[in-house]
């Protein structure tokens, strides 16, 4: 079989299955187009011996039969996920050297299951950050390109959407804490989900802002989305936030039939300036679920203006708390100290080096709207906002809306340092329209949906009700089918 | 809200963040835009409405309060800087 590395998931399975192909060969193809695609930096630690090693046993496992649809499967799980004995540095300095010495919930589910980890991928550090750009290890490189321009590959998952996109893997793990699966799916042409908040365990996911971050899989299609999240999801005992639900047939929700669904357009995502090509393409989406069978309705959810800013409370708020154990003491960098310097010393100085500039603000902007006398102005009054933010979807959906239809991005990806004078606020406003979920924990989905006038991918996003997943890569799969992209990036690197 | 450099410095501190002073006014800058921004939700009427304390409507899960890990010094330590003799090893903290 020519191409291995550009099947889906769900070919892959197939094939394996049929033993037209075996996870060796699978595994082995993608590693080869690994080692030559170090112009795109999306896989800073590789792992083939850990690969080989899974690959053989899937075989074993394919060949006896009765192996789950990820076995054999090569996947790139980005460096947020701590995976036992192979670094997992969240992308920054002051954890270097950090081997984990256990395997997150999410990982051990994959590996149960059969995939095959190929290595880690880049991030923006500590997933904070919108380009690719904060990362330790340089930034990620789109495999789109149109010019002689490199372009980000969206983040904080930079390196899982470059890697799918440019057929490095067949799917990787993302995280999304105000839109780090979806801005980067949408960015490089890909599937990105985020469950609902509870779906996935967070044991082991290097924590960010623990009450808005949720794992989710970056897939080539919204056929293979379902059948990585099916494998990533259910409850788990070491998260208290996980949820114990049972967890339905994701794939088995995929009939495409969507007539009589209900799906809303929010007037507040039409922002002032939106590009014509932006809002051409949520036009067109409307009318693709619309010729589906689906009833559109115009919606509102008035407080959508206030999440960007009730965001930039919270994350960092839960940032500064969360990110208080990188202290020198037990595991990461620690700062060579002069004499005479005692504990604080060690803890400034080490953090200093170790962290870097967008972590350190927003560590310092948690800490201020914690500190006394702010708690309540700033951060009880974000929670407020977004308690009113929650009850906007609740509304909607108690209205009969089965999801929400609205643009991924405010834009196509950018250039690489293009945003580096920005203010930080420019910066912040790519996650307009995708962090509205993560504050009310809903399920959100980025589907490739059309390229803009120079070229590059563009995505919609659909919003499902919680723990409706399966309806939501339903929805999804009607739009993708509608659509039709199936566009990629002409090779360069 | 407009920041100055005092209480960039004292955020850094706070923050155990070792910030030159010469960082510092633009430090305050940063953090006076970005405050500018949240200030924005001064505008909700939040009368009446409670934090959220969970996204979804579930108490946290709690186990039995039994010893289910333990007795791994070694894999604890693996990872630390300075560890010695089964501790983690820190510059003297004592006055």
């Amino acid at each position: 079989m020519s191409d291995l590395t550009k099947l889906t998931i769900a070919a892959a399975r197939d094939a394996l299955r049929k033993g037209e192909v075996t996870s060796v060969e699978l595994t082995s193809a993608c590693l080869t187009a690994i080692d030559a695609a170090d112009t795109l930096n999306a896989f800073v630690h590789k792992t083939p011996e850990v690969a080989e090693s899974q690959a053989k046993s899937a075989d074993q496992r394919i060949q006896a039969g009765e192996a789950p649809d990820l076995c054999g499967i090569p996947l790139g799980i980005k460096d947020l996920f701590c995976t036992k004995g192979v670094a997992s540095q969240a992308a920054s300095r002051i954890l270097e050297g950090f081997k984990p010495e256990y395997e997150s919930t999410v990982t051990t589910q994959l590996f149960d299951a059969g995939a095959v980890m190929l290595g880690k991928l880049n991030m923006d550090e500590f997933a904070m950050g919108s380009s690719n750009e904060t990362s330790v290890y340089g930034d990620a490189v789109n495999p789109w390109k149109v010019d002689d321009r490199q372009l980000t590959p969206g983040g904080s998952s930079g390196g899982s959407a470059a890697a799918v996109a440019a057929d490095l893997c067949l799917g990787a793990t993302g995280t999304d804490t105000g839109g780090s699966i979806r801005q980067p799916a949408a960015f490089t042409g890909i599937t990105g989900i985020k469950p609902t908040y509870g779906r996935v365990s967070r044991w082991g996911v290097v924590a960010f802002a623990s009450s808005l971050d949720q794992a989710g899989p970056m897939t080539k299609d919204v056929r293979d989305s379902a059948i990585m999240l099916q494998a990533m999801s259910g409850f788990d005992a070491k998260d208290s936030t996980s949820a114990n639900i049972p967890v339905p047939d994701f794939e088995a929700a995929l009939t495409g039939d969507i007539r009589g669904k209900v799906i809303g357009i929010p007037k507040e995502y039409r922002m002032d300036g939106m590009p014509a090509e932006i809002q051409k393409l949520w036009e067109d989406g409307t009318a693709m679920l619309r010729d589906a069978g689906a009833e559109v309705r115009d919606i509102s959810l008035p407080h959508t203006k206030y999440a960007l800013p009730a965001y930039y409370v919270i994350a960092p708020a839960e940032a500064s708390s969360n990110l208080a154990r990188y202290d020198g003491v037990r595991f990461g960098h620690r700062a060579k100290l002069d004499a005479g310097d005692g504990i604080t010393e060690m803890y400034e100085k080490t953090r200093a080096e170790g962290f870097g500039a967008e972590v350190q603000r927003r560590v310092m902007v948690g800490t201020y709207v914690l500190s006394a006398g702010f708690y309540d102005a700033y951060y009880n009054r974000a929670r407020r906002v977004r308690a009113l933010i929650k009850r906007d979807f609740d509304q909607v959906f108690a209205d009969g809306v089965d999801a929400i239809l609205t643009p991924a991005t405010p834009s196509a990806a950018f250039g690489l340092g293009e945003m580096k004078n920005a203010d930080p606020i420019q910066m912040y406003l790519n996650d307009v329209f995708t962090v509205t979920v993560n504050l009310a924990g809903l399920p959100g989905i980025s589907v490739p949906a059309g390229l803009d006038a120079k070229g590059l991918p563009l995505g919609l996003q659909l919003i499902g009700r919680p723990w409706e997943e399966g309806d939501l890569l339903n929805v999804a799969y009607a739009l993708e089918r509608s659509a039709g992209f199936n566009a990629k990036p002409a090779k360069w690197w | 809200m407009s920041i100055d450099t005092d209480t960039a410095r004292r955020v850094a501190k706070l923050a155990r963040i070792k910030v030159e002073d010469d960082a510092l006014p633009a430090l305050a800058q940063e953090f006076s835009a970005i405050l500018g921004f949240i200030e924005q939700l001064n505008e909700v009427d939040v009368d009446g409405v409670e934090p959220m304390t969970s996204v979804t409507p579930q108490r946290l899960y709690r186990r039995d309060d039994v010893v289910t890990d333990g007795g791994q010094q070694d894999r604890v330590l693996a990872n630390a800087p300075d560890a010695r003799e089964g501790f983690f090893a820190v510059p003297k903290v004592v006055e």
